[in-house]
């Protein structure tokens, strides 16, 4: 893995995948050994959102064409929800993303949501760990419904949201409250002409009045991915919001922040709230794995250990 | 021998069948055999490199050559192939779609070396891309520039070629699709619209034009069993088109305002268990299309009794062209004037399709029209969802199906249990001596002619020129089908159409569906994660409808699907089950190229050692083919026959649960 081997990453998360107990350990010993040796900051972590229909796989497609069109290699962890009757799932995107579908610097991996309603699947965090150590790029691709917005901004270091233009949806996003959380807007179909151009301006405007960090306004930009046009611009930027987290030191936060919040969520499904106020309280342990020198996978094993400890000891 | 004709009468429509495989040459002998039978038109099938634009030799090509239909590749064999049938004389149908231009200029060419002036031909190209993108998948560049191609056909033969249908906006396989009668009238109705206002915009279309344009406008439906209702289908089809027409395009004259259709019977309904049935569902199918005389199609093609065994033979196409003809010229159907006007049962169900059908148009036109509705996926969706309802009361018994879900008992079938004799087979060389041909006649052309016809193809329509005179002049300088549509694609890009399983609704299902779905998630445990399966079509196959259905079943019984659709490459496939971590690959082939494709598969796994995966196949394969599939590896083999897809989905998870305990 730590060789950039491709033919390893499949396997590596199908692992990550697996809830079997001794499965579930050499998961773990994987993420530490990532955690500790693999090579900082790594991949960029890009994460795509918007509405059904908005046009997300149309655009992540023409956004992968440009980067293997540089020579950069490509992989992404695509979330479709499962069916809360079923627990089955149809994973669709895979017919939109077509630019390199026998591409080894192209991966492609569709997750189920399964219990988590409209949020990231449990493994999609590790998943990008992974993927960041074997190629360029990562991009994590989920159906915008509200709670998606906040899970995937913790797995990514650029949110990018794909809106489409005339459509309630921005309108309902802005209502939501979920304006401050992507770091680029992209307005796609802007080969529509005056209703793209629109949306756009409503999006600026709105951008306008909600609070953001000190030094990024989130850029609006109208794309198409059906002609390309603005696919360059779009890249240019999601580079400039990289340099931006560089510059002001903030990368290593948010990737710290996003790896803690993954480690609680499992001890929270594994042991509960009452597990975790054996140790504290959930608050508590969000302080002890932010300030974690030795990484929060590395952590995790310690405080399950800690849990155990006092559910044993009552 | 002649035409039978009797002034009393009413003059029949046309007969076809839809022929055409292996070679020019044979598809040449076969046609004039047929006329010789007292067949009175031509309907052409093209095989899938053909409709999707590739030249025999290449990748994608490979195991489809000849199989569905005939391979064009370039001028020459298109003269080969209406060798001796005059064509100023003929009235050609051809199944064509993405690369419609590209055969219409063929076949203009092979008329000038009869000396046959383009005013003269007459006949039909398809040419309707909306239920490409719904139903056959033989599309090629996006919708866009699709609807262009379209319009650009229809604005120049109105002059140049006026004999001409330039498209035949089809309902037919949305029903395949399984569509309601609503949803076919109503979603074919939306395709017209489309095709008209897009006509209606050009700058080089003047507005007298019009009407005679709308009077090209032909249609291609469906026959189904239910036919006394196809009969009110087409009443109510006749009726919305005429007040379309004269409202919204304002067509004064009556003619103009004609519903003019032909017709191929459902191909859906025809079952694989006692096959000999079909013959019967066959003739009464064509009744519904010709019984009533406002409603009579213009031209009919019945599919053959063993459709859904492999391809027929000429023995079993001669015994449909005699259905016709039979009708045709021994009942007394063409003695009476409508016999269904005045019958106010008739008329009660004609007007509740309209006005159903109004609804569902009205809807479509709110957002956009029949382009936008493939775009959002709104009307796949519809159609996924109505097929879904239909496999499920077949299912459930709900639909009887005679010999399929009721009265299964048989005696051993004495037209079918000849076994592989009871089907055509395609001569395996026939892809290798068609390679041969397209080397030969690449060696002898004219370079330089070649390369400056592409060139002012690429000039004149990157520039907004009508495809028709490049295309023309690129079929008289000797260019390929490959080359031709290789130039668009270039200009325009490709496409992939929304598949429409995802937004389907979840279904509880039978009890089986149920105990199925408890083992799915009983394995999880065995698996430590959910089962995931592939599903994929190879080749160039685009009926996908049965794969969609495969698709959202294993959604319901609760396995995570990666749906792939239409047009991969064994490569395509092999890769996504490695990436996406499958425990079970299944194949969806209908044309025939299973032998080819699947021992592709296979090979790939073992070689990127992922044989561990297991693989099942879909389609249309007759027993010696899946003898020698699972021989090669393939863990269970389903026909048409295999309509219960619950069970289907039970041994999936059987056939995982062996790979896992293996493993």
């Amino acid at each position: 893995m730590l060789a950039r081997d491709r033919g390893a990453v499949a396997p590596a998360l199908n692992l990550l995948d697996d809830t079997r107990p001794e499965r579930r350990r050499e998961a773990l010993d994987l993420l530490e050994v990532l955690e500790s040796d693999a090579p900082a900051p790594g991949a960029r972590r890009i994460g795509v959102t918007g509405a059904p229909g908005a046009g997300k796989s149309t655009l992540l497609d023409a956004i992968v064409r440009n980067l293997r069109d540089q020579g950069r290699t490509v992989g992404i962890v695509a979330i479709d929800p499962s069916s809360r009757r079923t627990g089955g799932a149809l994973l669709g995107d895979r017919v939109r993303v077509r630019a390199g579908a026998a591409d080894p610097g192209v991966f492609f991996r569709s997750m189920a949501s399964r219990e988590r309603l409209g949020g990231l699947a449990d493994a999609t965090h590790a998943s990008v760990t992974v993927l960041g150590v074997v190629f360029d790029y990562v991009f994590i691709e989920t159906v915008g419904v509200g709670q998606s917005e906040a899970d995937v901004e913790m797995v990514c270091d650029s949110l990018l949201f794909a809106a489409q233009p005339g459509a309630g949806d921005t309108l309902q996003f802005m209502k939501a409250g979920l304006m401050e959380i992507p770091d680029v807007f992209a307005v796609n179909k802007s080969d529509l002409g005056p209703p793209a151009e629109r949306t756009r301006n409503e999006l600026e405007n709105a951008l306008g009045m909600s609070e953001r960090d000190a030094g990024w306004t989130p850029p609006v930009l109208a794309v198409s991915a059906r002609d390309g046009t603005g696919i360059a611009e779009l890249m240019a930027t999601l580079d400039a919001h990289r340099q931006h987290l560089l510059d002001t030191d903030t990368l290593d936060a948010r990737r710290r922040r996003g790896a803690s919040a993954a480690v609680l969520d499992a001890l929270e499904r594994r042991y509960g709230g009452f597990g975790l106020d054996g140790i504290g309280g959930r608050a508590a342990a969000a302080e002890r794995l932010n300030a974690a020198p030795e990484g929060a996978f590395n952590l995790l094993r310690k405080l399950s250990a800690e849990i155990e400890d006092r559910l044993r000891k009552g | 021998m002649s035409t039978p004709s009797d002034p009393k009468r009413d003059r029949p429509w046309v007969f076809r069948t839809y022929s055409g495989h292996s070679s020019a040459q044979a598809s040449n002998a076969l046609y004039r055999s047929n006329l010789g039978k007292g067949q009175t038109g031509l309907s052409v099938a093209f095989d899938l490199p053909t409709q999707t634009g590739y030249d025999s030799d290449h990748p994608l090509a490979r195991g489809e050559v000849g199989k569905v239909g005939v391979p064009i590749g370039h001028i020459d064999d298109m003269q080969t192939l209406f060798e001796n049938i005059p064509l100023d004389r003929m009235n050609t149908s051809m199944t064509i779609n993405a690369t419609a231009a590209w055969l219409l200029s063929l076949y203009v060419a092979v008329g000038e070396r009869q000396g046959v002036d383009a005013k003269q031909l007459q006949g039909t190209t398809q040419n309707d891309l909306i239920k490409e993108y719904l139903s056959r998948g033989t599309y090629v560049f996006p919708p866009a520039p699709s609807m262009r191609l379209i319009s650009d056909m229809v604005a120049y033969s109105v002059d140049e070629i006026p004999k001409w249908n330039p498209t035949n906006v089809c309902s037919y396989h949305l029903q395949e699709a399984g569509a309601t009668p609503q949803q076919e009238i109503a979603y074919s109705m939306a395709t017209a619209i489309a095709v008209l206002d897009a006509v209606r915009e050009r700058s080089d279309i003047a507005a007298e034009q019009i009407p005679r344009i709308v009077g090209r406008i032909s249609f291609f439906l469906n026959a189904g069993i239910r036919f006394v209702e196809e009969i009110c289908k087409v009443r109510a089809m006749a009726e919305l088109w005429d007040e379309i027409t004269s409202q919204r395009y304002g067509v004064e004259e009556e003619k103009l305002r004609r519903f003019r259709y032909g017709v191929q019977v459902n191909s859906l309904g025809l079952t694989e268990a006692q096959p000999e049935n079909n013959v019967i569902r066959i003739v009464l199918e064509s009744l519904g299309v010709t019984l009533s005389k406002k409603a009579r199609c213009r031209a009919l093609q019945l599919p053959a009794w063993n459709e859904a065994l492999g391809l027929p033979r000429p023995w079993d196409q001669q015994w449909s062209l005699r259905i016709q003809q039979i009708l045709a010229y021994e009942t007394d159907l063409l003695e009476f004037p409508d016999i269904f006007d005045g019958s106010t049962a008739i008329e009660s169900k004609v007007n509740e399709l309209i006005e159903g059908s109004r609804a569902e148009l009205e809807k479509v036109l709110s957002m956009g029209g029949a382009v936008a509705a493939v775009e959002n996926a709104y009307m796949k969706q519809r159609l996924v969802e109505s097929h879904t309802q239909r496999v499920l009361a077949i299912e459930s018994g709900e639909l009887p199906v005679v010999g399929v879900n009721l009265y299964t008992e048989s005696e051993p079938s004495l037209l079918a249990d000849g076994g592989a004799q009871s089907i055509l087979k395609v001569d395996a060389s026939a892809e290798r001596e068609q390679i041969e041909r397209l080397e030969a006649f690449r060696a002898k052309r004219n370079g330089a002619e070649v390369e400056a016809a592409l060139r002012n193809l690429k000039d004149v329509v990157a520039s907004g020129g009508n495809i028709m005179p490049p295309s023309i002049r690129a079929a008289q300088s000797g260019v390929t089908t490959g080359e031709w549509a290789e130039t668009l694609r270039g200009l325009f890009g490709e496409y992939r159409a929304p598949t429409g399983v995802v937004a389907g609704k979840a279904e509880g299902g039978s009890e089986t569906t149920r105990s199925v779905r408890e083992r799915v998630h009983a394995l999880r445990k065995d698996l430590g994660r959910p089962l995931k399966i592939l599903v994929g079509k190879p080749g160039l196959d685009g009926h996908s409808n049965g794969a969609e259905q495969i698709a959202v079943k294993a959604r319901d019984v609760g396995m995570e699907v990666v749906y792939e659709g239409i047009r991969l490459t064994p490569e395509e496939i092999v890769h996504s089950a490695r990436d996406e971590g499958v425990h079970v690959i299944g194949l969806s082939i209908l044309s025939g190229s299973h032998g080819v494709l699947v021992k592709d598969v296979l090979e790939l796994l073992r070689s990127e050692k992922l044989d561990g995966i297991p693989v099942v196949v879909g389609g249309i394969i007759p027993e010696e083919d899946a003898e020698a599939l699972r021989a090669a590896g393939v863990r269970r083999v389903y026909t048409p026959k295999d309509f219960d897809l619950a069970r289907i989905m039970g041994e999936i998870v059987d056939v995982v649960s062996e790979s896992a305990a293996a493993a």
